[in-house]
């Protein structure tokens, strides 16, 4: 049986409650997200309002709930992008010929440079604020980091006996590749892709408290901190709301993959069984 | 009929002459076991064979394999030879299978890329070739993990991977090193014996003038590089004329010696 591994317990629960919630974006929400009240505006959380209304009486709430959607929907697409990306870039880099290994390492340190907010918002610029452009921008930023750590993985397995025994069966580049280089690198995978998406939520939530991120009137965790604070003298738990939110799945995300790299690394198992 | 054919190989590090101008030949079916110190460049000459040298290594001279040359081939060309005409066993049976795949995968590998066989077909063979090198319940070791094998029985997994496609030649480095010295013997008896019945040519190499001798007819011993002495097994412990191969001679008899005489006292 596995050990007990509180903080990939905890890692679970904080991701799958966000999740839950962002499920429950698409059922069922107290309040229409957008529906303008203005009698009910800046009312302090209430039993009616469980986190209170904002300046034009919308619910806060269901504001928190509908945010995730932004918030996650970016995060995940632009993992998937940074994945995608940077473990082609690192095994390729790791795998081609001497000759082209410092230029490619010098374009992955070019890309690591780049701050991943100015590079967003230096594409918002160019091709105006969007999700996509958000998901594009911190994708590609994060897929640096990726190719760096994959490419050097993928050195030490090439090292391994395993790889010249395949070799010496006569497993070309692209058979060891998909039979050796990938699977042992899966566990490394899963911990970056974890690490990766705490960035890329973070980033999303920058990205749309500087009004770059998803437009309105679709709510996002990160604009509504921004308007939120406005009204910190009137009540301070407003933007505390979104930013509990965010800070419940960044850690959530966090702590899944501490969790994971405690789980999956062999050096630190009991029983390989 | 001559098998293989090395004249005049030559590997170097850099300005670093690490194997130098080596030449030996081997009759099919002939084995010739090559002994020397670590660093000598017994595993380096080997690699050269099979083609697996590191890149940062530059080879010269000739390698004919069945009259072909393999010197200078593509890594894609002689994919098609390793493991199919060419089979190698490692030395460390630990870390020479993928922890990850199971075993019946990795025996199957070499008959998929050289046979094109299917998977099913490829995993039957590989359970028949687990029963061929004295695995019991060989339908239950195609499934399971390395980890869940002991070292002898990994290294007679390699055996049935280096095996697996027939082919005309076996390289051995060091095989048994790496093993417990009860299961040394079984190992050795099973790559003889595989090795007469398949007809294969052997190349053993070891630092293990014992070992080689039990192996091979022939030795070629290999001291920084040069092959100092290459002859018949009984001429080398007859008549050893360079002076290195002499010492190893002298090594092996007195560690035998002192091992009849610790018997014999506990025999008393």
């Amino acid at each position: 049986m596995m050990r007990r591994n509180r903080t990939l317990i905890i890692g679970v629960s904080l991701v799958g409650f966000s999740a839950a919630v962002f499920l429950l974006s698409f059922f069922w929400t107290p309040y229409d997200p957008l529906e303008i009240n203005p009698e009910l505006s800046l009312t302090s959380p209430s039993t009616t309002h469980w986190m209170g209304t904002d300046e034009n009486g919308r619910d806060i709430l269901s504001n928190v709930i509908v945010g995730s959607r932004a918030t996650l929907i970016t995060g995940v697409f632009a993992v998937v992008i940074c994945m995608v990306v940077g473990v082609s870039a690192g095994i390729a880099t790791a795998m081609s010929p001497k000759w082209l290994e410092s230029p490619a390492i010098f374009g992955i340190d070019i890309v690591l440079a780049l701050p991943t907010v100015l590079f967003a918002i230096v594409l918002a610029a160019v091709y105006g604020p969007s999700t996509f452009t958000a998901v594009f921008a911190i994708g590609i930023a994060l897929s640096a980091s990726v190719a760096q750590v994959t490419r050097r993985e993928v050195n030490g397995i090439l090292l391994a006996d395993y790889v010249t025994a395949a070799r010496a069966s006569g497993s070309g580049k692209l058979r060891i590749v998909r039979r050796h280089v990938l699977p042992n690198l899966r566990a490394s995978l899963f911990v970056q892709a974890t690490g990766a998406s705490a960035i890329a939520i973070l980033a999303e939530s920058t990205l749309s408290y500087l009004g770059l991120g998803t437009p309105p009137p679709d709510p996002s965790w990160g604009r509504m901190m921004a308007s939120l604070q406005q009204y910190l003298l009137i009540d301070p738990i407003f933007p505390l709301w979104p930013g509990i939110a965010i800070v419940i799945t960044v850690l959530g995300f966090n702590l899944l993959g501490d969790g994971l790299r405690e789980a999956l690394d062999p050096t630190l198992r009991r029983d390989a069984e | 009929m001559t098998l293989l054919q090395v004249r005049n190989l030559t590997i170097r590090f850099g300005h670093r002459v690490v194997v130098d101008d080596v030449s030996f030949e081997l009759e099919a079916g002939q084995r010739l076991g090559i002994i020397g110190e670590s660093g000598s460049g017994k595993t380096l000459t080997s690699l050269a064979v099979i083609g697996l040298l590191p890149d940062t290594a530059a080879a010269t001279g000739s390698i004919l394999l069945d009259g072909q040359e393999l010197m200078g081939k593509s890594d894609r060309e002689f994919s098609s030879i390793r493991g199919n005409r060419i089979g190698m066993v490692f030395q460390e049976p630990l870390t020479a299978l993928n922890p990850l795949m199971r075993v019946g995968k990795q025996i199957a590998q070499p008959l998929r890329i050289h046979r094109g066989m299917r998977m099913t077909a490829a995993i039957a063979r590989a359970a028949e070739l687990c029963a061929r090198v004295g695995l019991p319940d060989p339908e239950r070791v195609v499934r399971s993990y390395p980890h869940q094998l002991s070292g002898g029985q990994r290294q007679r997994i390699g055996l049935a991977i280096a095996l697996a496609c027939s082919p005309s030649l076996l390289i051995a480095d060091e095989p048994t090193t790496a093993l417990d010295v009860t299961v040394q013997q079984d190992v050795l008896k099973l790559i003889n014996d595989l090795v007469r019945s398949e007809g294969s040519s052997l190349i053993f190499v070891s630092h293990d003038l014992p070992v080689v001798s039990s192996m091979a007819e022939r030795v070629a011993v290999m001291r920084s590089g040069q092959v100092v002495e290459l002859a018949a097994v009984n001429e080398l412990f007859g008549a050893a004329r360079h002076e290195y191969a002499r010492m190893l001679v002298d090594a092996a008899r007195r560690s035998d010696d002192d091992f009849i005489r610790v018997s014999e006292r506990g025999r008393k």
